[in-house]
């Protein structure tokens, strides 16, 4: 592993925002998921999105990757006010993620999962890709390539051309986070990445997630329970609870918020 | 150890992606193929049983070759894409029968580029049929392509246009005339369609390989985490029913130009559209191979049946052969479907798999 980049402060930088959510509300028939909330992701940051169960969070996530629209509120990406927007627009702008319940492709290896991440800069068509041999053969070659480094980076090299299926829940967590990294994302949104996992999982995808961050500039939206790791790997964290906000900050600010304590310890407030 | 990957190392990502990696299974393949198109020509020349007579090309061969393909255009829809369809045989009438209005209408046109521009039009249709599956799925799309089924069974019947005012429908290929070679004899037919689908089987092994099969097997696997990579499931759809229809359509062109030679719409019945499904689940959902496995079992089991019995002296009834031939076709759909949906193809990889560490148990 390289050295790390020496890190500015994000959390007191004042450069603009990569994303920012202003006054969203999200409700599924009379259930509010989300309610009135804003918060931003600064280019370069791990922003952890935290709260209890049904909090919201992943309703959070869909919204920004064009999921669900939400009814109130807008979305700002790269500077860009966006309309209703559809999930493979927002891959296209550089919107990576991962899912709560892993949703790789099943019938397929894991090359091949990580594959499709490319899957947006295959430029030949289908009439060479049928030819196979020349221009298509050169760009199938270099994705082969950018996929194999990823394979490298998560160390997965043994599991190459095992189809997903068969592997375990901890290495299906790794393979999407492959194919969220192949798209060589500029926001990546992961979805709980280490729930199920055993502490030396849960080490490794740490580290993978620390190094997407740093050697590789990705900005990353992070949701995970365990507080630990929340802690080591943020650089900011957003509260939410029953759809609302309740604190926004560095680790260190969040974790002497009252509110937070009371939502967490389930102290009625 | 004969099968063995055993000191065949891949130093490239190019030796890594061939169709075969394994020299054992690309030595098979070169003789599978120096037998297709050399050995059983000679034989059938040198007038050796069984290829001394036409029976054997007519009624296997050839049409073992054409099914494969359809099946092959059908696998890619329902066994990469995941796209039920019941309408294979419909797609095979739009092909035969635009081929043989390009065939008809403009005389000068040569019967090879016919055949292809029937699959062209066979292509267009699909993906008007495809347009459905972006809003249902499942046994709702199957019904829809039932549709497409029987509409096109009405409209060959009923519109007079289609098959220029011949009486219920009836009409007869032009002479096989490919670029001034007359394909007449069963050899010469069996190599032309030998020729083709040996060309379409490694575009499609191709297609399945490259970014769009992997498009149409995100599809197939779950849509909705396609989307999020970027792949547009609209777009992956509907590339498979053009991809699909197509190969069904030049499949139902060589099936009314080369193995029939005049046909009528109940050749594309639902009868037909099944027996395909049947050859594309018997196979291996999801493989090239499989088309070509799935098609020789469906074509040969009834055959076999009629003469196994008989050449151990206890022959049976056509009816008897019908009915038993239902019955297996039924207990094997169940049994592939509910057991092993990668069919026949995929007991092949198993084989391949104990031979490689075969004479060791694992
Ligand atoms: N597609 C949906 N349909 C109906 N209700 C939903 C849907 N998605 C989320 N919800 C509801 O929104 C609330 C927030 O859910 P979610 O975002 O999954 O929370 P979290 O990820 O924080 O656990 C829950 O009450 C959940 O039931
Ligand atoms: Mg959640």
């Amino acid at each position: 592993m390289n050295a790390p980049i020496p890190r500015r402060d994000i959390a007191s930088s004042t450069s603009a925002p990569l994303l920012s959510v202003d006054n969203i509300s999200l409700a599924f028939g009379g259930v509010k998921a989300i309610t009135d909330v804003s918060f931003d992701i600064r280019k370069g940051e791990i922003r952890a999105i935290i709260g209890p169960n049904g909090a919201g969070k992943t309703s959070m996530l869909n919204c920004i990757n064009g999921f669900y629209h939400p009814q109130a509120g807008s979305i700002t990406y790269k500077g860009n006010k966006r309309e209703r927007m559809r999930p493979h627009v927002a891959a296209a702008q550089g919107i990576a993620r991962t899912f709560q319940n892993v949703a790789l492709f099943k019938g397929m290896s894991t090359l091949d999962n990580i594959l499709t991440g490319r899957s947006l800069k295959v430029r030949r068509g289908l009439l060479w890709q049928a030819i196979w041999f020349g221009p298509a053969l050169a760009e199938q070659i270099e994705n082969r390539i950018a996929v194999e480094r990823i394979i490298d980076f998560l160390e997965i090299e043994s599991i190459r051309k095992i189809p997903v299926g068969k592997l375990s829940y901890g290495l299906q967590k790794r393979v999407e986070l492959g194919r969220a990294l192949a798209m060589e994302p500029d926001l990546l949104l992961l979805d709980e990445p280490m729930a199920g996992m055993n502490t030396e999982e849960k080490e490794d995808m740490c580290r993978f997630i620390l190094d997407a961050n740093r050697r590789l500039g990705t900005t990353i939206a992070l949701i995970e329970h365990d507080m630990g790791v929340v802690m080591d790997l943020s650089d900011r964290v957003v509260v939410l609870e029953y759809g609302r906000k309740i604190a926004d900050g560095t680790p260190a600010e969040v974790k002497r918020n009252e509110k937070v304590i009371a939502a967490y310890l389930g102290v009625p407030h | 150890m004969i099968y063995s990957d055993e000191g065949q190392l891949k130093t490239t990502y190019a030796a890594d992606m061939v169709i075969f990696p394994l020299a054992q299974d690309r030595t098979l393949f070169a003789i599978l193929m120096l037998l297709a198109f050399v050995g059983i020509p000679a034989l059938a020349l040198a007038g050796i049983p069984p290829f001394h007579a036409d029976y054997i090309f007519k009624a296997i061969l050839t049409p073992f070759l054409i099914l494969s393909l359809a099946a092959l255009g059908l696998n890619i829809l329902v066994g990469y894409c995941g796209q039920i369809s019941l309408g294979a045989g419909a797609f095979m009438a739009v092909g035969a029968y635009a081929a043989f209005n390009f065939a008809s209408r403009i005389p000068e046109l040569p019967v090879l580029i016919a055949i292809l521009l029937g699959g062209g039009v066979a292509a267009a249709v699909g993906v008007c049929f495809g347009v459905p599956s972006l809003r249902i799925k499942g046994l709702y799309l199957a019904v829809a392509t039932l549709a497409a089924q029987f509409f096109f069974d009405w409209l060959f019947l009923r519109v007079r246009w289609f098959t220029q005012d011949s009486p219920s429908g009836s009409v007869s290929a032009p002479k096989l005339n490919v670029f001034g070679w007359h394909a007449d004899s069963a050899v010469e037919r069996y190599l032309l369609v030998l020729s083709i689908i040996v060309v379409l089987a490694a575009l499609a092994k191709n297609l399945v390989r490259s970014d769009i099969g992997r498009q149409w097997m995100a599809v197939r696997d779950m849509d909705l985490a396609a989307e999020i990579i970027g792949i547009r499931p609209v777009r992956a759809k509907l590339t498979a029913f053009a991809v699909s229809s197509f190969i069904i359509g030049v499949a139902g062109a060589l099936w009314a130009f080369v193995n029939l030679g005049s046909w009528e719409p109940s050749t594309f019945s639902i009868d037909r559209s099944l027996q395909i499904l049947f050859m594309v689940i018997v196979g291996g959902l999801g493989s090239i191979l499989g088309c070509f496995l799935g098609a020789a079992f469906v074509l040969l089991l009834p055959i076999m049946l009629d003469i196994v019995p008989g050449a151990l002296g206890m022959p049976l009834s056509t009816d008897t052969v019908s009915n038993m031939t239902m019955f297996l076709f039924g207990a094997l759909i169940v049994f592939f479907l509910v057991v092993e949906p990668h069919g026949l193809a995929r007991l092949w990889v198993i084989l391949k798999e104990k031979l490689k560490i075969w004479p060791f148990p694992y």
